[in-house]
Formats: structure tokens, C-alpha cells, sequence
């Protein structure tokens, strides 16, 4: 409604206005997204200590549920080291660079018809642009620390990342074709019609290669070998200290909500009710909000990629890219034309309701 | 043939798939995480912690300074003194200190001793807080004997049978 003014520049005050609106959205999506992180690393912990048969943190306060807070408080505390020898300015700009996109990436996000900070039309684009440009932070971090461990581990996220970006990109190509859209509202909606209509259906090797992609995009296990603690300490924020280290830590752990997130908004209707059009289910679950099914949906990923932490060793380098370069893009390549022909042929799913 | 199924099995992670599977039933099984300061592990009769001299009932001290713990220790943890006691003559340590830094717990000292004077304890969790708290005097260990010695006794009857 503002449209008019803001490119006219007479309205200060409705310019001001929206800025405020804006601010306030920014502040909604941000504060639940970090306190997702500080609670993602306590469940993170108790999941993988029950996979081991421990129990994970539970003296900070009942069943270790102030953990996250007394981890916050040490990090807040702790002195940040710059050391000697380094690109200070590069060096204190990293984590700032790291943490930026991943936040920003939140802005496309739809939690609900209509919920959506910034509804903007190459959301998708936007996404794959925000999740790619976290990796200058990863190479600065690594090149301004000027240490050798630092500088090995950024390499080899910057490869992996690289690599991985490319897999990624086509099994959301294949996502572009199923719901003729780059808008992520409008790829959700494209799925309406209960769980069948879904894309994980049409597009299931494709969820397969984007997901795994999307582990190794987050620099996690079995693909964080740019931590690689056996070899290189902890790659490049091994200089790290404080609270720029938690920078870096809340960056990470932000990107893999963010990952959850999409895969539940590409491939499993984002917010849909799963019963959708199936009678009496659908009637009592009517009341649900859509956001609920969303968090939940993220929520399972999210459990995925703890549980892949807790199940698999880190792989080697060489059977990273191969995995990356040989198989998940010729995967991708041979799928998409098998999509593109099961859609003009309006096979189920693709059949006109 | 078998390449083939190799070809299928890795395409559908079959073997991640089962690694999954361990993980997830894992999750569900009982914990063995012992919680330690309110629970803590059974512990043998030959528990080898911290040492202790024990006395008599009576309240006399029962180790007579033959130095065969000083000669035995391995590490040379065990450092003896010993004297004609004036008021009776019968032959007692003036000294006997154990350097618990140097003390590598093989429980030499407790198998050698005539008398059952010297023993280990079932105390295994106690700490330091300046330099030289770390060697047990005669009296610091009469001190843990007379704390300890319902214990001790009960620990030295149960093994009784096999010494």
C-alpha cells in the first residue's frame, strides 16, 4: 500500500512505518530462529547421547533443559582472541559474513499462507543465492586466521560446497518443473491435495539428492570434513574463540533448520495438512495451523540430520566428490527428464484435478 | 550378476539403511550411563583406593616396623623411620609416610604386611588442594584406618578364604 510513496519518497512517515513493520517481522522470525539453534544443540546432544546408550547433558537445571543458556553465558564470557598475524579486519568480518546469509535465507520462508517476511517471486533463487554465499565467510574465516588448519579446513569447504551447490541446484530444477513456480508459497500451494500430491512422491530421488546435499551444504557429519577434528583440529574456526565462535556455531546450526525447513516446503507441502481432502481425517484435523504441520514436518529433518551425525563416520575426501560429482549429478540428470515426460504424459500426480 | 546387486543395494543405501537401524533401536534401550556422585559402581572386597594403618581393638597400632611394605613397594612410595617406643620398648615406626604421586596402587605393601597394619581402603575419590597434602602421614593414615575400619574388617573377612 505504500508502494506509491516509498518510490515517490514524500511519505516519510509511511517509509518510516513500514521500516518498523519490517524490524518487527525480522525481530519474529529471528528470536524463535535462535532460540530453534541454542535448543537444536541440547537436542542435538541428548538424541546422539541416547544413540550411544548415554544420556546426554542433564545437570543444568531439570533434565539439563538450562543447558543451552549455561553454554550461551561461557561463550558470552570468553575472551576473543585475534591472533597475531592475521587479517584482523577479514578476521573479525567472517563470522559476520557467515552468519548474515544464513539469517537472511529466513526472509522467503512462508510458516503459512500468507506468512512470509518477503513473498518475493525467485524465492527459490534467493534461497540457493543466500545458502551458496555463506561459503566467503567460511574461505575469509579460514585464509584471515593464518594458521594452516584454518586455512585447509576453508579449502575444503569451499570444494565441498561448490561441488554439493551443483547437485542441489538440479534437484530443485526439478521442484521448478513440478510447480511451474519459483515463488515458495506458490510451491507449496502447487502441492496441495493431501500427502499423495506431495513432490516427495514424483520427486523422490531428487529429495534424496537434495537432502544429502543440504547435509553436506551445512558442513555437517558424515560430510564435515571442513572440522575434520582427527585432522585438522576443527578447520576453519579452529582460531576461533568466544563469542565469534558462536557466531560461526549459530550459523551452522541456523542453516540446518533452514535446510529442514525447505525440504519440508519443497517436498512435503510446507505447511499443507497431510489429510488434506481425505474426509473425516481432514475434518478433525482441521484446526490445526499450518504452521504446526510445518514445524513439525522441519522438525523430522532436523531429527534426520542428528541421526546421521549419530549413525556414520565422516567419509574421505575423495568418496565426498565422488559421491558429488559422479553420482548425485547424474542421478539428478537422468531424473529430470524422466519428470519432464511423466508431466506432459499427466500421470498421477500431474493429473488435473 | 553380483555387480549388478552390489550397483542396487548401494543405490538404495541399504547399508546405511541398516546402520540407521542400529542407531534408532539404540535409541529406545537402556541407558548405561552410571549418574556418579548418586550412584556408583559395586566395588570388590579387594578394592585397591586409599591406604589406611589399622590398629587393634584395643586401640594399639598394629604395625611393627619390620620395612617389608618399604621394600616391596615397587615405586618406592613407602618411607619408614622406626624406634624403640620409650614407654614399653617394643620396636614401632617414628615416620611412616606414603607419597600417593609415586603410590602406583598394586597393593604390594597391604599383602606383604605380617600383621594386616597396612591396607587399602575402598576410598578412591578424594583430591589434593595444596602441594604436599599428597603424602599420607602416620597420622593422616591411622586417621583413615580408625574412620574406615568397620569396613576394612569386613573386606578383609570376606577374602579370608583365599589369602
Amino acid at each position: 500500500m505504500n508502494d506509491i510513496a516509498l518510490t515517490t519518497g514524500i511519505d516519510l512517515m509511511a517509509w518510516i512505518e513500514t521500516l518498523f513493520w519490517i524490524v518487527i517481522k525480522i525481530v519474529a522470525i529471528l528470536i524463535p530462529v535462535i532460540l530453534a539453534v541454542a535448543y537444536a544443540t541440547y537436542a542435538e546432544r541428548k538424541l546422539i547421547g541416547y544413540m550411544q546408550l548415554r544420556l546426554g547433558p542433564n545437570r543444568v537445571g531439570p533434565k539439563g533443559w538450562l543447558q543451552p543458556i549455561a553454554d550461551t553465558v561461557k561463550l558470552i564470557m570468553k575472551e576473543i582472541i585475534v591472533p597475531q598475524g592475521s587479517s584482523k579486519l577479514l578476521f573479525v568480518i567472517a563470522p559476520v559474513l557467515f552468519i548474515g546469509p544464513s539469517f537472511a535465507a529466513w526472509a522467503v520462508i512462508p510458516f503459512d499462507a500468507g506468512l512470509v517476511l518477503a513473498d518475493i517471486d525467485a524465492g527459490l533463487l534467493y534461497v540457493l543465492a543466500m545458502t551458496s554465499v555463506g561459503v566467503y565467510g567460511v574461505i575469509i574465516a579460514g585464509w584471515a586466521s593464518n594458521s594452516k588448519y584454518a586455512f585447509l579446513g576453508a579449502m575444503r569447504s569451499a570444494a565441498q560446497i561448490i561441488s554439493y551447490e551443483l547437485a542441489m541446484g538440479f534437484a530443485l530444477v526439478g521442484v521448478l518443473m513440478c510447480s511451474q513456480s519459483m515463488n515458495l508459497g506458490d510451491i507449496v500451494t502447487s502441492q496441495s491435495g493431501g500427502f499423495l500430491q506431495w513432490f516427495w512422491i514424483p520427486l523422490f530421488p531428487l529429495l534424496v539428492v537434495y537432502w544429502i546435499s543440504g547435509v553436506a551444504e551445512t558442513n555437517r557429519a558424515p560430510f564435515d570434513m571442513a572440522e575434520g577434528e582427527s585432522e585438522i583440529v576443527a578447520g576453519f574456526h579452529v582460531e576461533y574463540g568466544g563469542m565469534a565462535f558462536s557466531l560461526f556455531f549459530l550459523a551452522e546450526y541456523a542453516n540446518m533448520i533452514l535446510i529442514s525447513f525447505l525440504t519440508a516446503i519443497m517436498f512435503f507441502g510446507g505447511w499443507l495438512s497431510p489429510f488434506e481432502g481425505y474426509g473425516w481425517l481432514d475434518d478433525i484435523t482441521a484446526w490445526v495451523p499450518g504452521t504446526f504441520w510445518l514445524l513439525i514436518k522441519a522438525s523430522c529433518f532436523l531429527f534426520g540430520l542428528f541421526w546421521l551425525r549419530a549413525t556414520f563416520p565422516r567419509f574421505r575426501y575423495d568418496q565426498i566428490m565422488r559421491l558429488g560429482w559422479k553420482i548425485f549429478i547424474p542421478v539428478t540428470l537422468i531424473w529430470l527428464p524422466i519428470v519432464a515426460i511423466w508431466i506432459k504424459l499427466n500421470i498421477w500426480p500431474f493429473n488435473p484435478v | 550378476m553380483k555387480k549388478a546387486k552390489q550397483l542396487i543395494n548401494s543405490f538404495l543405501l541399504v547399508e546405511l539403511l541398516k546402520g540407521l537401524s542400529v542407531t534408532w533401536r539404540n535409541m529406545f534401550r537402556k541407558k548405561i550411563t552410571i549418574q556418579y556422585p548418586e550412584e556408583k559402581t559395586p566395588q570388590s572386597p579387594r578394592f585397591r583406593g586409599l591406604h589406611a594403618l589399622r590398629t587393634y581393638p584395643g586401640g594399639e597400632e598394629r604395625c611393627i616396623a619390620c620395612k617389608l611394605c618399604e621394600a616391596v613397594c615397587p615405586a618406592a612410595a613407602i618411607t619408614i623411620e622406626a624406634a624403640e617406643r620409650p614407654d614399653d620398648g617394643t620396636r614401632r615406626t617414628t615416620k611412616y609416610e606414603i607419597d600417593l604421586f609415586k603410590c602406583i596402587f598394586c597393593g604390594f605393601c597391604e599383602e606383604s604386611c605380617p600383621v594386616d597394619s597396612i591396607v587399602e581402603t575402598r576410598v578412591f575419590d578424594y583430591h589434593f588442594e595444596t602441594k604436599g597434602e599428597q603424602i599420607m602421614t602416620k597420622e593422616k593414615l591411622l586417621e583413615v584406618g580408625r574412620i574406615h575400619e568397620k569396613q576394612i574388617a569386613a573386606d578383609r573377612a570376606a577374602d579370608a578364604r583365599y589369602r
